[in-house]
């Protein structure tokens, strides 16, 4: 089955193809067959494959502990594989390439006070520069740049202490933007935010990735943020268990709960629906297609 | 916490503070040092004049100045108190068994008091004025000639400036902990000393497990950062020595020579 290409996959598995035109683009991260387990643990991954295009925005969803974020530190080289090969922009995963492909990637991790390093919001900004030991005025132009990017730049003398966690989330962004990565792979990283902070750094994201044409990968537990990607990956236990459009996911919602995870909003009240007798002729909607049916029906009533 | 004005930081705009961290290190350090040399009135006054024109120039209120000393005011009564009884030498004024109080012995008193204090106001004023940042960065470029004999300088700043980063971090779980304990029927801070310490282990474990934690998330995050060593990299911050560094120096200098030529009188 990993010899099939991904079109041909879903015409195999599930009898209908999926958007051809995000799925015939160039593969900027390819996981081939890999193994991988924590010491002393049992194998977390064995032989998972995994594509991810350039310019995609690919929600990756499953429980606690189904590897999610180890997969993300394995992409980024913090883990160090048992077997098989990743490839980051045409560079396999190994010591030689790092430096490079941490050029590539930026990770925005869970917790937001943990991932500061600088003792102001524009220290932490310049952090990943000085690394790689940009010059000191160019220095200087970036962070300015990359702070009103996040509109944090009015805050760049604060200490993280008086900063809020959203505000730290979007200096963490700032930080990887600063650095032109083609990659941003968002680690849990609104999952301790409120509704509204949560929206604010997923705006700010998807802008940033139409604006740099980048390619994001969301690593969460947030249904929604998944209702929004452009694909989803649904990892159980160190196995892709699915992968498809929104749609087509979350078309399945007692699937989705068998394995522990809820529906997005749209899709319980199409179930719900659907209860009362209410059918509709599509799976899954969204907000906008969800309110324009409700209207329809109202209409015709 | 809140009245312990040591090491906390006053932003401002004066000369003193716009001055280079490293000169500004070095010349408390001086200064101290010049203070050991002061032996009569003539230096003493030279030295105290000087330091209050400093007070005046790093445009800080006075009150900030006294509450800096509260915290130490026994230990200087103490030390004054010590050497006012037990020197020896010049007109005795009074005394009984050990003690003897003379007039020698009131004036090196006097001087303990005059150097306590010197010493806690260039120490305030250095604090006061310079971000916490900024002594970490004038640490690294003050220690640089150790570079010479491998020592790691860099790496010393860095673990410098994350300390200093982490303070507030580690104050408000502690705070979080405390409470969390309190809430679970914890009893902080009655009781016998032996009950007292037992107590703060449910305090002082937590702390530790978090701070290891910390630990390891911040280092994956600067990993993935680009971090690799702290020697090959560049820096977003530059303190150059400048112009009022020199002038102040010249000051401190020439002040620091009159000392010496009290000295003799």
């Amino acid at each position: 089955m990993h010899q099939l290409s991904v079109s041909d996959f879903f015409v195999h598995k599930f009898g209908f193809a999926v958007d051809h035109e995000v799925f015939n683009m160039q593969n900027i991260i390819e996981v081939n067959q890999i193994s991988y387990n924590y010491p002393e643990r049992s194998l977390l991954f064995d032989n998972l494959s995994l594509n991810v295009r350039e310019g995609e925005w690919l929600a990756l969803i499953g429980q606690n502990g189904s590897g999610k974020s180890t997969l993300a530190r394995l992409i980024d080289g913090l883990l160090v594989l048992k077997s098989g090969a990743i490839t980051v922009d045409g560079l396999s995963v190994n010591d030689e390439n790092i430096n490079e492909i941490r050029n590539r990637i930026g990770i925005v991790f869970q917790n937001p006070e943990d991932q500061f390093v600088g003792a102001t919001v524009e220290d932490d900004v310049a952090f990943g520069l000085e690394n790689r030991q940009v010059p000191r005025e160019q220095m200087h132009e970036i962070v300015e740049k990359s702070l009103k990017s996040v509109g944090m730049w009015q805050f760049r003398e604060r200490i993280p202490a008086n900063l809020s966690g959203g505000q730290k989330q979007r200096v963490a962004i700032a930080g990887i933007i600063a650095l032109h990565p083609k990659i941003i792979i968002l680690d849990e990283a609104t999952s301790m935010l409120d509704p509204q902070g949560r929206k604010d750094i997923l705006q700010l994201v998807r802008d940033l990735k139409e604006d740099n044409h980048l390619t994001v990968i969301s690593i969460t537990h947030d249904i929604d943020e998944a209702a929004g990607a452009d694909r989803v990956v649904i990892l159980n236990q160190g196995q892709i268990i699915d992968e498809n459009t929104p749609d087509g996911i979350f078309a399945k919602p007692q699937r989705l709960k068998q394995i522990g995870l809820d529906a997005p909003y749209p899709a319980k009240v199409i179930e719900a629906l659907s209860r009362r007798g209410i059918t509709s002729d599509k799976q899954y909607m969204n907000d906008e297609e969800l309110i324009a049916w409700i209207k329809q029906l109202v209409s015709r009533m | 916490m809140s009245n312990f004005i040591f090491g906390r930081y006053l932003p401002g705009h004066s000369w003193i503070h716009r001055m280079s961290p490293q000169s500004k290190l070095l010349l408390s350090f001086y200064f101290v040092i010049v203070i050991f040399f002061a032996n009569n009135g003539y230096s003493y006054g030279l030295l105290s004049a000087l330091i209050v024109f400093v007070i005046l120039m790093s445009g800080v209120s006075i009150a900030y100045f006294l509450k800096g000393i509260r915290p130490l005011i026994w230990l200087i009564v103490f030390t004054v108190l010590l050497q006012v009884l037990f020197s020896s030498g010049g007109h005795v004024l009074w005394h009984f068994g050990p003690f003897s109080i003379t007039d020698q012995s009131l004036i090196n008193g006097g001087f303990i008091f005059i150097r306590f204090l010197l010493i806690i106001m260039i120490s305030t004023v250095l604090t006061l004025t310079t971000t916490p940042l900024a002594i970490a960065d004038g640490v690294q470029t003050v220690l640089k000639p150790l570079k010479k004999v491998k020592f790691p300088v860099d790496t010393l700043a860095l673990m410098l400036s994350i300390a200093l980063r982490f303070v507030p971090t580690l104050m408000d779980e502690m705070e979080t902990i405390l409470n969390a304990q309190r809430a679970r029927g914890v009893d902080f801070g009655s009781g016998s000393l032996k009950h007292r310490v037992k107590a703060a282990v449910p305090l002082l474990v937590p702390l530790f497990t978090g701070a290891i934690n910390h630990a390891e998330n911040l280092s994956t995050a600067m990993e993935a950062r680009g971090f690799s060593d702290s020697e090959h990299r560049t820096k977003y911050r530059l303190y150059k020595w400048q112009f009022r560094d020199t002038i102040s120096w010249i000051v401190f200098l020439l002040v620091g020579g009159l000392v010496l030529v009290f000295r003799k009188y």
